[in-house]
């Protein structure tokens, strides 16, 4: 089986995960940039995290085996903070860059004029570089998030199928589908979405145009949902091809958007040539 | 091996690079997918020698630059930049835990450019995280009659022995380079 988690924050994560994550079938993944719980004060900030996600994440992903691209934005919730706004500035050079297949973690958190601003001018920055956008939707008022979030949508320049909703729910899966859309669903241990619940909305709406993700970072989730949410669609009588479609295929299309996504990474290194190269992380 | 739709594409690059158009560090920029990351260190150097770039150029698409961007100015180097202006480049990939850079890193321009103490510790780190010390540029020549990389290469063997590990394969090459060259 052949995962590719398609929102998942590395940086907040551990070697033994991504082991973990390629003994599980994951091998490749987009790593959306956000907040890291303690707020950022500068877009110097930013753009150290940026450059991470350029360089060392996708490094430290390659030797576990798996392909590592990002996607990156002022995510909504520092939109809030005048400090961190000008990092908009800077953004045009960094989403020229390879590894970046999409403009996210963008969308609403508050719903705020600033997050409005933001989420407009960050759908333009999508269409300018010919990037697909990764919308997440808020998690307080979300019903009223998502229409909202449509709406915008609706407005920019970037069409509903370069767009991918996240963090949806069994109260805005309608309307997003009705959107046009791509349609994600990010499986927690506690919150958001379960496996089952995930698997009673396949049946509903089809794996057309469904990604699954485990949005796995600082807080209480876990790595390896995207498999648990495969084994269960195999369960539920799910064939393989189906799983293989949401898994694999929907992420590789929806991502594939942006012309830059490259899945050849090599099996980890020691398991072919008694390399030591992880001895960097020791 | 370049498709024919990249090389056609890294032609025109490579002209915009030594006529200096405005757009040429873009295409720098976008060297991987148009070439393909197993060209995109050979395709990134090339543009940068057509271009003729200068060390302030070469210490701002450094910065700029992505892990990928960033091993290409320090492979083009050599090539580029004859006094120490770019040393700064040099020590902070040996700051990185990114081996590929570090392998870059320590190329001919480091051979002849990083003061002593950055140099070895650029090697020591080498043994560290598994970069083979084939890869490090004039190695014979530096190393001869180093004895404080002695000293160091031999402690770091006592380190590991005295953990029950084992001593990295391209250490003992190297405690050897290291005997003071032949009186003539």
């Amino acid at each position: 089986m052949r995962i590719f988690d398609p929102h998942i924050h590395m940086t907040s994560r551990t070697t033994d995960d991504y082991r973990a994550m390629y003994d599980a079938g994951v091998r490749a993944l987009v790593e959306p940039s956000f907040w890291l719980g303690q707020p950022r004060t500068s877009p110097a900030s930013f753009l150290d995290y940026f450059d991470a996600l350029l360089g060392w994440e996708p490094f430290r992903a390659a030797q576990y085996g798996i392909a590592h691209h990002c996607a990156l934005a002022l995510n909504p919730k520092e939109a809030n903070d005048p400090r961190c706004a000008p990092v908009l500035d800077a953004l045009p050079r960094y989403l020229a860059k390879d590894g970046v297949v999409a403009v996210g973690e963008i969308g609403y958190d508050s719903l705020t004029p600033a997050e409005d601003t933001a989420l407009a001018a960050q759908l333009q920055l999508a269409a300018d570089h010919g990037l697909p956008a990764l919308v997440h939707t808020p998690h307080r008022d979300k019903l009223t998030g998502l229409r909202r979030t449509i709406d915008v949508v609706r407005e920019s320049a970037l069409t509903p199928d370069r767009v991918l909703l996240d963090h949806l729910n069994e109260t805005t899966v309608k309307e997003a589908a009705d959107s046009g859309a791509w349609l994600g669903f990010s499986v927690y241990p506690d919150t958001k979405m379960d496996e089952d619940r995930t698997v009673a909305i396949l049946k509903e709406y089809g794996t057309g145009r469904v990604l699954v993700n485990s949005a796995a970072d600082w807080g209480n989730s876990d790595p390896l949902k995207t498999r648990a949410v495969a084994e269960a669609m195999l369960a539920a009588g799910f064939t393989d091809d189906d799983v293989d479609q949401v898994l694999w295929r929907n992420p590789v299309a929806f991502y594939g958007l942006s012309g830059r996504l490259h899945l050849g990474v090599a099996a980890p290194a020691d398991l072919h040539e008694g390399n030591s190269v992880r001895r960097g992380g020791e | 091996m370049l498709t024919d739709i990249s090389r056609a594409w890294l032609d025109s690059a490579l002209r915009d690079a030594a006529d200096r158009t405005p757009v040429w560090e873009e295409r720098f920029v976008t060297a991987g997918r148009h070439c393909g990351p197993a060209d995109a260190d050979e395709a990134r150097t090339l543009l940068l020698r057509a271009a003729g770039a200068e060390p302030d150029t070469l210490t701002r698409l450094y910065h700029h630059g992505t892990a990928a961007e960033r091993r290409a100015v320090l492979l083009a180097l050599p090539a580029l930049v004859t006094g120490p202006e770019t040393v700064p480049l040099v020590e902070d990939a040996l700051r990185t835990h990114d081996t590929t850079l570090i392998a870059a890193a320590l190329g001919p321009y480091a051979a002849t450019h990083l003061p002593p103490h950055a140099w070895r510790h650029g090697l020591l780190k080498c043994l560290f995280t598994g970069v083979p010390v084939t890869a490090v540029a004039g190695l014979a020549e530096r190393a001869a009659g180093d004895t404080e990389l002695a000293r160091m290469l031999a402690d770091h063997a006592a380190e590991r022995t005295a953990a029950g590990r084992p001593v990295p394969a391209g250490l003992s090459r190297v405690l050897a380079l290291t005997a003071p060259a032949e009186e003539s």
